[in-house]
């Protein structure tokens, strides 16, 4: 349905985008995710109007919209610092984008009505933005976006200014709305985690173009690149080559490790070998096991963390759930450990 | 610092301002009232009665007794007075629109205008006050009279063929007044625009708002603070304005200033000066409580 064709953007010397292509199919939940300046805003204004492609073109259902001012387009946003308007009351700003479609007194209320109680926000209609509490400005901004009906969602870090507890609920929120709705969405945001509870698919940005698109669970088990695996969640990363029998990747200081070798890696070639510290177990049982010495305890209540200086002056973390009722984490600092996991949790990449 | 402290010290700090309220208004308020409802006199001071202690409680009596509306009551006998207000509060009301039309465009520029850019342009506006106001006005002078600059330039264009005469005109008056009040205009306006977030502009376009559309319903609401601040810092003293008239103007129709200072300083008259002072307090006073008003109501929406 909205289709980037090689689109481009610099400002200045610096590629904001960047020879990027990506389709987003109707009704898909899509969450463009990197770090603070890979240019994953500038490809979210390109699509809502406020910035035109340098190169390339922007599709709406096969309709080239590049050129189309924003206010002509069936595409709404969600601002990031809301923007919703002082002046005008709750039932004003939702109702602000229904009045410039000319639509009858009547229908504009009925929507106003309708909408409200989408957001859960009944009777607060008569409000100033000012008199709300963060969490329902949040969903001002929300129903004032979707008050037009538009074809395509945006949600620019939709929940930067909400608070841990009210930023999960709100996920859910939006979840729920969505099956409800049936709309496309695009969001962006910097919050992995965000990302992963919301979207179908992930576009992975780093530097103006996409590293990897995917499901969450394939962005997260399956990242291509040395900078995907470690840009989501935390992962050791351990450099070697491809073993001489092609079992796993041999390393100076750890000897061989077991993990599953990509078909089209040669025996010798400079690879890293990732593990995800949640697959790495304190016992002796696994394909690999590798000694070491407890050098940190982090303690998170649901799961503990060990960094674990371990041979050849590397530091491996470990990440054990705590699964039994105890008084704090099982292994103390100095516990001579040793970590252990299965061929398969690892993956081989390139350095 | 205790708490006792800290309460004294805050306590001190609303009061100071009602102090010098108190020293610098009420109290030249009082005097200039209590000269309104005396008699003129040639003598030292220029007005009876005075008020004598010595007499103690009889003496107040005989104080208040002599007091008179008599200068209220010639105020509002002669209509060179009321015609007089009238003309201040229509050359204020006039140019203040004037102000506000010439004012907007150039605050709403500069605030438009590249951030690093901003600095420098608020410096212009404040430039022309690096000189004095006379000074200035007196330029004026130079730039309106018959051989002056306005003329030469005009004559030169082909767009006159005499010379016009420009001083001595309501038209000199509006022109003073307008630029030298730009700057009272200007300023509020800048500050109130360039709060504005742009995201707001972008907001209404997402909305379905053409640019031009977007300014008459975003910009200009969110701006109305810095209008009305702006429009009162102008229209106040611009009522009061004695300068300008005084040397731009013609001596045919006075506004009240000129009036205020031929009785005061020419008819040695300081009861009724006084009283023309008391009335056009009483003038100013209400758009000042229009504009309370709107500013309390604003405030007690934002508080509920």
């Amino acid at each position: 349905m909205v289709r980037f064709d090689r689109v481009g953007r610099r400002f200045g010397s610096v590629a904001a985008v960047d020879d990027l292509s990506l389709d987003i199919a109707a009704n898909e939940f899509v969450a463009l995710l990197g770090p603070s300046g890979c240019g994953k805003t500038t490809l979210l204004r390109m699509l809502a109007g406020f910035e035109t492609p340098d190169t390339g073109r922007v599709l709406l259902d096969g309709k080239d919209i590049s050129a189309v001012p924003p206010y002509r387009r069936p595409v709404n946003m969600m601002f990031q610092s809301y923007a919703l308007f002082p002046h005008l009351t709750v039932a004003g700003n939702i109702a602000f984008g229904l009045k410039r479609e000319g639509l009858p007194r009547g229908e504009i209320e009925t929507r106003v009505a309708e909408m409200l109680a989408l957001a859960r926000l009944t009777g607060l209609g008569e409000r100033k933005p000012d008199q709300l509490s963060g969490g329902q400005r949040q969903r001002v901004a929300l129903a004032r976006s979707l008050a037009k009906r538009p074809r395509v969602l945006l949600l620019d870090e939709p929940m930067a200014a909400l608070d841990r507890k009210l930023r999960e609920e709100t996920q859910f929120e939006l979840m729920e709305l969505r099956r409800r709705l049936g709309l496309t969405f695009v969001i962006v945001t910097h919050d992995q985690e965000e990302a992963m509870v919301m979207a179908d698919r992930i576009a992975l940005m780093d530097k103006g173009r996409i590293v990897q698109t995917g499901a969450p669970a394939e962005i997260y088990e399956r990242p291509r690149t040395r900078w995907a695996a470690q840009f989501i969640g935390d992962i050791n990363i351990i450099e070697g080559r491809v073993a001489a029998d092609g079992s796993g990747v041999a390393t100076d200081a750890l000897g061989l490790l077991r993990a599953p070798v990509p078909a089209g890696l040669k025996p010798g070639d400079a690879v890293v070998l990732a593990v995800r510290p949640e697959k790495i177990a304190l016992a002796t049982s696994g394909d690999n096991n590798v000694a070491g010495t407890v050098s940190e305890v982090g303690y998170r209540g649901d799961k503990s963390l060990y960094k674990v200086a371990v041979a050849g002056g590397l530091s491996m973390k470990a990440a054990v759930a705590n699964a039994v009722r105890a008084g704090g984490p099982a292994m103390g600092l100095n516990d001579r450990v040793t970590l252990s996991w299965p061929a398969d949790a690892g993956l081989v990449l390139p350095p | 610092m205790s708490a006792g402290d800290q309460q004294r010290g805050g306590r001190l700090t609303v009061a100071l301002p009602y102090l010098w309220l108190l020293a610098f208004f009420l109290v030249p308020f009082v005097i200039v009232l209590r000269i309104s409802v005396s008699e003129t006199v040639i003598a030292q001071p220029p007005y009876l009665p005075v008020l004598d202690w010595s007499q103690g409680l009889s003496g107040f009596y005989d104080f208040a007794s002599a007091l008179t509306l008599e200068t209220y009551r010639l105020l509002a006998s002669d209509t060179i007075y009321l015609l007089s207000y009238l003309k201040s509060v229509q050359v204020a009301a006039l140019s203040t629109l004037m102000l506000l039309a010439l004012g907007f465009p150039m605050a709403y520029a500069m605030a438009r205008a590249p951030r690093r850019l901003q600095p420098v342009l608020v410096l212009l506006v404040i430039l022309p006050f690096w000189t004095s106001f006379l000074i200035r006005i007196y330029a004026w002078i130079n730039i309106l009279q018959r051989d002056g600059l306005l003329n030469d330039v005009l004559m030169a264009l082909g767009i006159i063929s005499q010379p016009a005469a420009w001083l001595a005109s309501d038209t000199a008056i509006y022109i003073g007044v307008v630029y030298s009040y730009l700057p009272f205009m200007v300023l509020p306006l800048y500050a109130a625009l360039e709060k504005q977030d742009e995201s707001f502009l972008e907001a209404a376009a997402d909305l379905g708002c053409p640019r031009w559309r977007a300014f008459w319903l975003v910009t200009v609401p969110l701006a109305m603070r810095g209008v009305f601040a702006g429009c009162l810092l102008c229209f106040i003293p611009v009522v009061g304005e004695f300068v300008i008239p005084d040397l731009l103007g013609s001596s045919e129709s006075l506004m009240i200033g000129q009036t205020l200072w031929t009785e005061f300083f020419g008819n040695k008259d300081w009861p009724l000066a006084s009283a023309l002072a008391v009335v056009l307090l009483m003038v100013l006073v209400v758009p000042l409580m229009i504009y309370e008003r709107l500013q309390q109501r604003e405030l007690d929406g934002a508080r509920r």
